[in-house]
C-alpha cells in the first residue's frame, strides 16, 4: 500500500494539483475543502455548547430546588422530566427529529439553516448530561453553603446566583470537559442532515478521490486536535478559577 | 401542519420496523457480550504492569475514545474489505466495528471494577496458592462484575441509542427501517416521531431497570 497524501492539494472539480496545496484563483482543493468542513465541526460543537451549557446548568439547578411548595416541586419535576427526555433518545434520532419534526411543528423555524438545527439538538440532547452533573455538584456541596446562604436573608434564586452555583460550577468543571469533548465528537452526526462538517467530507471526499484513507486519517487527526485543544482550554479556565483550599469532588456526594 | 397515524398497521410496522429493530437487538448484544469480553482482556493487559502489553492497550482504548463513532463506522467499513480479503456487508461490519469500539468503554468500566476490589483479595487468593489465571477468574472478576453491573448495563443502554449511527454505512436497523417507512407512505414526519417515542421507551424503561437493580446489588459488602 502506497501513501498519497498529494490528494489534498487536487482541485475537486479537475485533475490540477495546487502547488501550494490551498486553492488559487477561485480553485478549491481538498485542503480548502476539510478546513472549512473543520470549521463546520467547531462552529457547531461550539454554538451547541453554548446552547446545553445555559440550558444545562438551569436545568440541573432546578433539579436541586428544595420541596418546599409547589412551585419548586414543579421546576424541580421540569427539571427531570428534562433530562431523562432528551437523555433516552438517540441523538442522530434528535437531529432527525429537529431537522424534519419541528420545523414543520412550528412554523416560525422553517427558515431556519440545517446548522442552527443541528446546534439545537446537540445543545438539548448534551444539555441532559450537564444537567445531571450539576445536579450531582450542588449535591456535592456542603449543607450549610445553602443554611448560610438563608440565614444571610438571601432569596432561593439569590442563594443560587451568589452562593451555590458559583462553587458548584468549579466542582463541575471536569465532567463539563469531558461534555465538551464529546460535543465534538457528537457533531459528527451532522453529516445525516448534510451540514457540511468533517464527517460528511469524509464520505463525499472519499467517493470522489477513492483515497479514502489519507482523507480519513485527516479527519481523525482533525477530531483528536479538536478534542485535545478543547482538553487543554477547560483545564486553564479549571486553574484560573480554583478557589484555594477548596477541594470537593462531585463525586463524595453531600454531608 | 396535520399529523395522521392511520397508516401505522402491524402490516406496516412488519414490514419495515421489525427486521430493523431485531438488527438493532442484534447488534447491541452482540455488541454487548463482545465489548465485555474484549474489554475485560484489555482491561486485564491494562493492570498487568508489564509494559508491552499495557502500552498498546493504552493506545488503542485512548484512540477510540477520542475518535467519533461515526467515523470509526466509516474507518471499519473501508477497511474490513482489504483486511478480509473480500466484500462485507454493512450489517457484518457494523457488528464488527461495536465489538472493536465498545471494549475500549467497557475496557475502563472493568479497569475501575477490578481496581476497585481491595487488594486484600488479591493477597488473599495468592496467599490461597492460586495461580494469576485462577485468582482473576475465582476471586477477582466475579466480584468486579457484580460491582459494575449497573455501569455496564448502562454503557449497553447507551450502545442501543449508538446503534442508530449504522445509518452512516446504510446497515438496516430500526431508525432505517422507520425512515424507509416514512419515505414510502410519505409520511417522514410521522415516522421520525414513532422512532422517537419507541427509543425513548426502550431506554426510559431499561434505565428504570437498571435502577431498580443498582439497589439490589449495592450492598455486596
Amino acid at each position: 500500500m502506497s501513501w498519497n497524501w498529494e490528494v489534498f492539494c487536487k482541485s475537486t472539480l479537475d485533475e490540477n494539483f495546487s502547488p501550494v496545496c490551498f486553492g488559487t484563483g477561485g480553485e478549491t482543493t481538498y485542503l480548502d475543502w476539510i478546513m472549512s468542513a473543520w470549521g463546520w465541526t467547531l462552529s457547531v460543537s461550539a454554538l451547541g455548547l453554548l446552547i446545553a451549557m445555559v440550558l444545562g446548568i438551569l436545568m440541573g439547578a432546578l433539579r436541586t430546588l428544595p420541596p418546599d411548595n409547589f412551585i419548586t416541586r414543579l421546576l424541580a419535576t421540569i427539571g427531570n422530566v428534562w433530562v431523562e427526555l432528551f437523555r433516552n433518545i438517540p441523538v442522530l434520532v434528535q437531529v432527525f427529529l429537529w431537522y424534519h419534526v419541528v420545523p414543520a411543528l412550528i412554523p416560525v423555524l422553517k427558515g431556519l439553516p440545517s446548522f442552527i438545527l443541528v446546534s439545537l439538538a446537540l445543545g438539548f440532547f448534551t444539555s441532559s448530561r450537564i444537567a445531571e452533573q450539576v445536579r450531582a455538584g450542588i449535591g456535592a456541596l456542603p449543607r450549610g453553603q445553602r443554611s448560610a446562604a438563608m440565614a444571610m436573608g438571601l432569596t432561593t434564586f439569590q442563594s443560587y446566583r451568589y452562593v451555590i452555583l458559583p462553587m458548584a460550577l468549579r466542582i463541575v468543571i471536569p465532567p463539563i470537559t469531558s461534555e465538551s469533548m464529546n460535543i465534538i465528537k457528537n457533531s459528527s452526526v451532522a453529516f445525516a442532515v448534510s451540514v457540511a462538517e468533517l464527517t460528511l467530507f469524509a464520505m463525499q471526499a472519499q467517493e470522489e478521490t477513492s483515497r479514502g484513507i489519507e482523507i480519513y486519517l485527516g479527519v481523525t487527526a482533525l477530531y483528536v486536535i479538536s478534542a485535545l485543544t478543547v482538553n487543554r482550554i477547560m483545564a486553564l479556565i479549571e486553574s484560573k478559577t480554583r478557589v484555594p483550599g477548596f477541594i470537593v469532588s462531585a463525586s463524595s456526594g453531600g454531608h | 401542519m396535520n399529523i395522521d397515524l392511520s397508516f401505522y398497521n402491524l402490516e406496516m410496522i412488519r414490514q419495515y420496523v421489525l427486521s430493523g429493530f431485531l438488527f438493532s437487538l442484534q447488534l447491541t448484544v452482540i455488541g454487548t457480550i463482545g465489548g465485555i469480553f474484549f474489554g475485560t482482556l484489555l482491561a486485564l493487559m491494562r493492570l498487568s504492569g508489564k509494559r508491552t502489553l499495557t502500552i498498546p492497550a493504552g493506545a488503542y482504548v485512548n484512540m477510540m475514545r477520542s475518535i467519533p463513532l461515526v467515523m470509526v463506522i466509516l474507518w471499519f467499513f473501508l477497511l474490513m474489505p482489504s483486511i478480509l480479503g473480500r466484500p462485507i456487508g454493512a450489517e457484518a461490519s457494523a457488528i464488527i466495528t461495536f465489538i472493536a469500539f465498545e471494549s475500549a468503554f467497557f475496557c475502563e468500566i472493568m479497569r475501575s471494577g477490578i481496581q476497585s476490589i481491595p487488594r486484600g483479595q488479591i493477597y488473599a487468593g495468592q496467599a490461597m496458592g492460586m495461580t494469576y489465571a485462577q485468582n482473576m477468574r475465582l476471586v477477582i472478576l466475579p466480584q468486579a462484575f457484580r460491582n459494575m453491573i449497573p455501569v455496564l448495563l448502562t454503557q449497553t443502554i447507551v450502545l442501543f441509542q449508538d446503534t442508530s449511527l449504522v445509518y452512516a454505512i446504510g446497515a438496516y436497523d430500526m431508525l432505517k427501517g422507520f425512515e424507509v417507512a416514512g419515505k414510502n407512505y410519505g409520511r417522514p414526519i410521522e415516522t421520525y416521531l414513532a422512532a422517537a417515542v419507541i427509543y425513548f421507551f426502550i431506554c426510559f424503561g431499561l434505565s428504570r431497570l437498571v435502577k431498580i437493580l443498582q439497589q439490589r446489588v449495592a450492598i455486596i459488602r
